[in-house]
Order: C-alpha cells, then sequence, then structure tokens
C-alpha cells in the first residue's frame, strides 16, 4: 500500500479497494516501526489522523469530491499547526502549541488531506544536512550514515522510506530541491508569491517559499494545487488564479528550449552527478527538446549575496523569541536584558546563532551599504541573467546540487563548505522564480537530482516536463534498500 | 580574516545573545570565514543598478480599516511562560 503514489491511493479510494483509516493507520504503523532509524518525525498525530481519516471514510461514502479527501500527509514542523506541537527544530519552540494554523495547513485540511504529523528539519530551517536540529539529525534511508539534506530533510526522508506518500516543506536557498535530489524523490519550490507565508515561521522573508514534495512530479501537481492560493493575511502573496497544475502533465515536450547554463556544470560538480544529468539532458533531446547552451554569469555571486541577505532577515524575524510571550525561557532571570540573553543563548543552537550575528553585522552602522545594499544589488544583476535566458528558453536545466549526499560531519566546523552546497539552488530563491528536483540517477546508490527552473509563475510547465521525464525513466520509482516490501 | 573581540562583543548587544568568553574565540573565526565568503561580492560590477528586494510581479496592497480577528488572548496567553491578569509578566524594569 505505502509503493502507491497520492494519484492511486486516490483511485483506491473512489473505488473503495481500501479505506482511509486502512491506510492512515498503515502509514501510521510504518512510522512508528521504522522511523527509529530515521528519525523523520518530530511529532506523530496518530489520535488526530485516525478521527480525521474515519471522518474522511463518511465524506468518501457520500461522494465527496475533495481533491485529497483521506490522503495522508506529512507537515514540515515550520508550519503551524492549530493545538498542535510545532518547534521548527529548535529547542526555542520545543513547548510551542500554536493557536491557529498556517494557511497551507488549513488548505490542507479543506482538501481532505490527513496530516499524520510534523517532520524533523534544520534548526529554523537553516542548515543543508539537517544536523542542526534540535531533535538530532534526520538520517538518509538511502544510506544511514549520510545526511538527507535540508533543511526539509525530514519530508524528503519520510517519503523516500513510504512513510507518507506526500508531505509539505519549505525552500530559502534550496531547502526543497537538495534534500529531494539527496533522497531520491519530486520536490518544487514555487514562484515566491504562489504559496502563502502566513502561518510558516519566517526565516528568511524575501527568500522563504512553501512547496510540495512526494515521489513523482504528478503527485507534486496534486499538492500543489491544494497548496497555491491567495492569500490576504500574507502581503507577499500574488493575487493570480491557481491553475490546474495537473492539466497539461500530459503534453509533449517536442520543441521544448531547455537551457542548459554552463555555469552549473564547472569546477566542483561531482563526475558522477554530471554523468547522470547529462544523460537525462539526453532523455529531453530524445523526446524532441532542443538544449540551448546559455550563461548565468552571476551564479557564483549568489551563495555571498545570500549570505548576506538571509541572515540579515533572519536577525530581524528571530528578534521575536525573547521568551517573554511564548517559546523558551531561561530561569532565574535577573533583569529584563538578562533575560532576552540567556533566553536567545539558550534557546538557539549554533548555527541560528552564528546566523543571527552575522545578519546584526551586516545590517550594524557602517557596514550596511557594503553589505546588506551591494548584496541587493548583485541579487538584481542575478535576476537580469535568468530574464535574459528566459528571453531564449523556456526551462533551464542542471544538477540540483554539486554531489551526492555526504556523510554526518563530513562537512566539518566550515560553515562555507555546508554553504556551497547550495550553489545550484540558491539564485532562484533570490531571483524569486521557481524550481524543482526530481530523481534522474544514482551514483554510488545514493541519488542524484534533475534541477528544473522555470520562469515566474510556469510551474505548470516544469511540472508537465518533469512528468513526460517520468513517463520514460525510472529513476522515481526506486526505493531504498528494505524499504520497498 | 578573524573578527576582535569587542566587535563580537557589540554584536551580541545587538542580536541579544549571552556569549561566554570561551565560546569568543571559535565565533569570532566561524564568522570571519563566513564574511570572506561574502566579501566577494565587493568584485561585483554593480553600477547603474537599483535594489532589488521584492520579484518583479509583487505589489504593495492595502486593506480596507476593519477589525478581522477575535479577541483570542486567553489562547495566546495560555502558552505563555508567565502571565498575570491578562498582563504577559517580565522581571522588574524601574526599581
Amino acid at each position: 500500500m505505502h509503493n502507491f503514489t497520492i494519484t492511486e491511493l486516490i483511485d483506491g479510494l473512489k473505488n473503495r479497494v481500501f479505506s482511509s483509516t486502512e491506510i492512515t493507520q498503515h502509514f501510521l504503523s510504518r512510522i512508528k516501526t521504522l522511523d527509529p532509524a530515521f528519525n523523520s518525525v518530530i511529532t506523530l498525530t496518530e489520535d488526530q489522523a485516525i478521527e480525521a481519516a474515519r471522518l474522511a471514510d463518511q465524506q468518501l461514502a457520500k461522494g465527496d469530491s475533495a481533491p485529497l479527501c483521506g490522503i495522508p500527509v506529512l507537515h514540515k514542523d515550520i508550519f503551524c499547526t492549530n493545538g498542535v506541537r510545532t518547534s521548527c527544530g529548535s529547542k526555542m519552540l520545543d513547548n510551542f502549541v500554536p493557536p491557529y494554523d498556517a494557511t497551507v495547513v488549513e488548505n490542507f485540511k479543506t482538501s481532505g488531506a490527513i496530516m499524520l504529523g510534523k517532520t524533523n528539519m534544520d534548526e529554523f530551517a537553516m542548515g543543508s544536512s539537517n544536523e542542526t536540529s534540535f531533535y538530532g539529525p534526520v538520517k538518509n534511508p538511502w544510506a544511514t550514515n549520510s545526511v538527507p539534506g535540508g533543511s526539509s530533510g525530514g519530508s524528503a526522508a519520510a517519503i523516500a522510506a513510504r512513510l507518507a506518500p506526500g508531505a509539505t516543506a519549505t525552500d530559502t536557498g534550496g531547502s526543497i530541491r537538495q534534500p529531494a535530489a539527496l533522497c531520491g524523490i519530486t520536490g518544487l519550490k514555487p514562484t515566491y508569491g504562489r504559496v502563502s507565508r502566513w502561518g510558516m515561521i519566517a526565516f528568511a522573508s524575501s527568500l522563504d517559499q512553501g512547496g510540495p514534495m512526494a515521489r513523482t512530479a504528478e503527485d507534486c501537481a496534486l499538492l500543489l494545487n491544494c497548496m497555491a492560493s491567495y492569500d490576504q493575511k500574507d502581503s507577499t502573496c500574488v493575487d493570480r488564479p491557481v491553475p490546474n497544475y495537473s492539466a497539461n502533465l500530459g503534453d509533449s515536450v517536442k520543441g521544448l528550449r531547455i537551457g542548459i547554463p554552463k555555469e552549473y556544470f564547472s569546477e566542483g560538480l561531482n563526475a558522477g552527478t554530471e554523468k547522470a544529468v547529462r544523460e537525462s539532458l539526453a532523455e529531453y533531446e530524445k523526446m524532441g527538446a532542443e538544449l540551448v547552451e546559455i550563461s548565468l554569469p552571476n551564479t557564483g555571486l549568489s551563495v555571498p549575496a545570500y549570505y548576506v541577505i538571509a541572515p540579515a532577515e533572519a536577525s530581524a524575524n528571530l528578534s521575536r523569541f525573547d521568551g517573554v510571550k511564548y517559546g523558551h525561557r531561561c530561569d532565574n532571570p535577573k533583569d529584563l536584558e538578562d533575560l532576552y540573553r540567556r533566553t536567545r543563548a539558550e534557546g538557539f543552537g549554533d548555527e541560528v546563532q552564528r546566523r543571527i550575528l552575522i545578519g546584526t553585522y551586516c545590517l550594524s552602522a557602517g557596514y550596511y551599504d557594503a553589505y546588506y545594499g551591494k548584496a541587493q544589488q548583485v541579487r538584481e544583476l542575478i535576476r537580469q541573467d535568468f530574464t535574459q535566458a528566459f528571453e531564449k528558453v523556456d526551462l533551464i536545466m542542471g544538477p540540483t546540487c554539486p554531489s551526492p549526499a555526504f556523510e554526518f560531519g563530513s562537512k566539518g566546523n566550515d560553515p562555507v563548505a555546508m554553504y556551497l552546497e547550495d550553489i545550484y539552488t540558491i539564485s532562484t530563491n533570490l531571483a524569486g522564480l521557481p524550481g524543482m528536483s526530481l530523481p534522474c540517477g544514482m551514483v554510488d546508490n545514493k541519488p542524484v537530482g534533475l534541477q528544473i527552473i522555470g520562469n515566474y509563475f510556469d510551474e505548470a510547465r516544469m511540472l508537465n516536463a518533469a512528468h513526460q521525464f517520468q513517463q520514460v525513466t525510472d529513476w522515481h520509482t526506486q526505493a531504498p534498500e528494505g524499504i520497498e516490501s | 580574516m578573524s573578527i576582535e573581540k569587542q566587535t563580537i562583543e557589540n554584536l551580541a548587544t545587538l542580536a541579544r545573545l549571552e556569549i561566554d568568553d570561551q565560546r569568543v574565540e571559535e565565533i569570532s573565526q566561524r564568522l570571519g570565514s563566513v564574511l570572506e565568503l561574502v566579501d566577494q561580492l565587493q568584485a561585483a560590477d554593480t553600477n547603474n543598478l537599483t535594489d532589488n528586494s521584492h520579484t518583479p510581479l509583487a505589489t504593495q496592497r492595502l486593506r480596507e480599516d476593519k477589525v478581522t480577528e477575535s479577541n483570542q488572548r486567553d489562547a495566546f496567553q495560555a502558552i505563555a511562560p508567565d502571565t498575570e491578569d491578562g498582563l504577559y509578566l517580565v522581571p522588574k524594569v524601574i526599581d
């Protein structure tokens, strides 16, 4: 049952092959049995899930047509869930039980989906390995000595281990695409403004974007149909009709112009990863697409620009965690200043504190223009690179990350080594463009991701291209050893 | 590149973070290595460019000035570390 895609589960529910209660219990039982080895779920919401499944079965019996009625999903622990602890992977919010649902969570409820629980993540989504979580790292189901990627590593690992057919995730610099690539699943970061950020704990507000993860592009389309909405409560949400992302999946890619940025195939790219990506591009050529070499000359500046803008926004966003209204509070503060300083030193982990300090530095008097102002200008250069590229091509493709999943601790003590993991994904966040990753090969029995970058609000075309690739390849159907049965 | 102890202490004050003396050295080194990375920005030619803090399709909206949320003070205060009579309690600020 756990090998079915969401599309297949919906069919099975409609045709009464199984009930929502049966599939919900099946996935809950898998999480309880298998997840101790992966640590992908922080909070299991078993009772609520069983009750919601019972109600879904009643709706299904009545012929309810809510698109995801009875389908179990996991939510990244960055989305606020009414009455269910939302930790954001941090000690700071270990005791935080929100009194409201994020818009994304509400959209899933309206679509009839069942929440199984909340997934592990890098603390406040700051990381590319899941090693910064207060709840311990998530292990990659393909190789448990290796990272699942981050920050949405819990959601990605859970899907790879068949603990859930789909999950929510968020992406600030690659946090959907990189873990999707490392865990061999499909994930999509929509255009900035496509999915509401209301109730999604803020890291870097001008870059953060929620999106779906599943095993196939077809399933991601179903999830995005439900996640995407215009939301008055998020002032950066864009008021545009949400298309039916499933409608054009079957279209041919004949004549599609695919840009191949030469900067994405340069120094630092693993040879096996490059081979897998080039073979996938050849598949597109076979299907009638045209490959066009392009240049995104400012790619190299994306990581430095990101590590000014993201920490700067984070230092402002995370100032709200002060031990007064919710979350962690230190014991016996001697005065208000002591309350703030010790609460924050105890509640935040090392990487989060480091980014707050970097952000504070970049925004402080005398440094603002040299760092923040300059980074915003470089952001414009990066955006112009893409604008020029999209005059010539329909989509851009390349590797999602430089190499397959690395081993725990292997990036050592140098934060910069970890930051370079996101070299191919960060620029789309800076430009606000949509990007996705889909499985396209294996290196040493670890998955490789193909990245597809689209123009603004062109998610349907990206999903179509990904779906067509998944019609002629079977990378997305492969499961880690011991997981399938 | 390493950052002076005084700078780290100043940042810690601005960011309201308690930083023990034994952590200063490590933080200084790690921040230094990030700032070295970030300094690559200075080489970029950004003449004749404006800021780009928002995507081109984003627009600023206004909404009607009316109450849309109900009062949920009890729900919000139920999760607070310390409250009394509807107020959030913090250590004494004025002697």
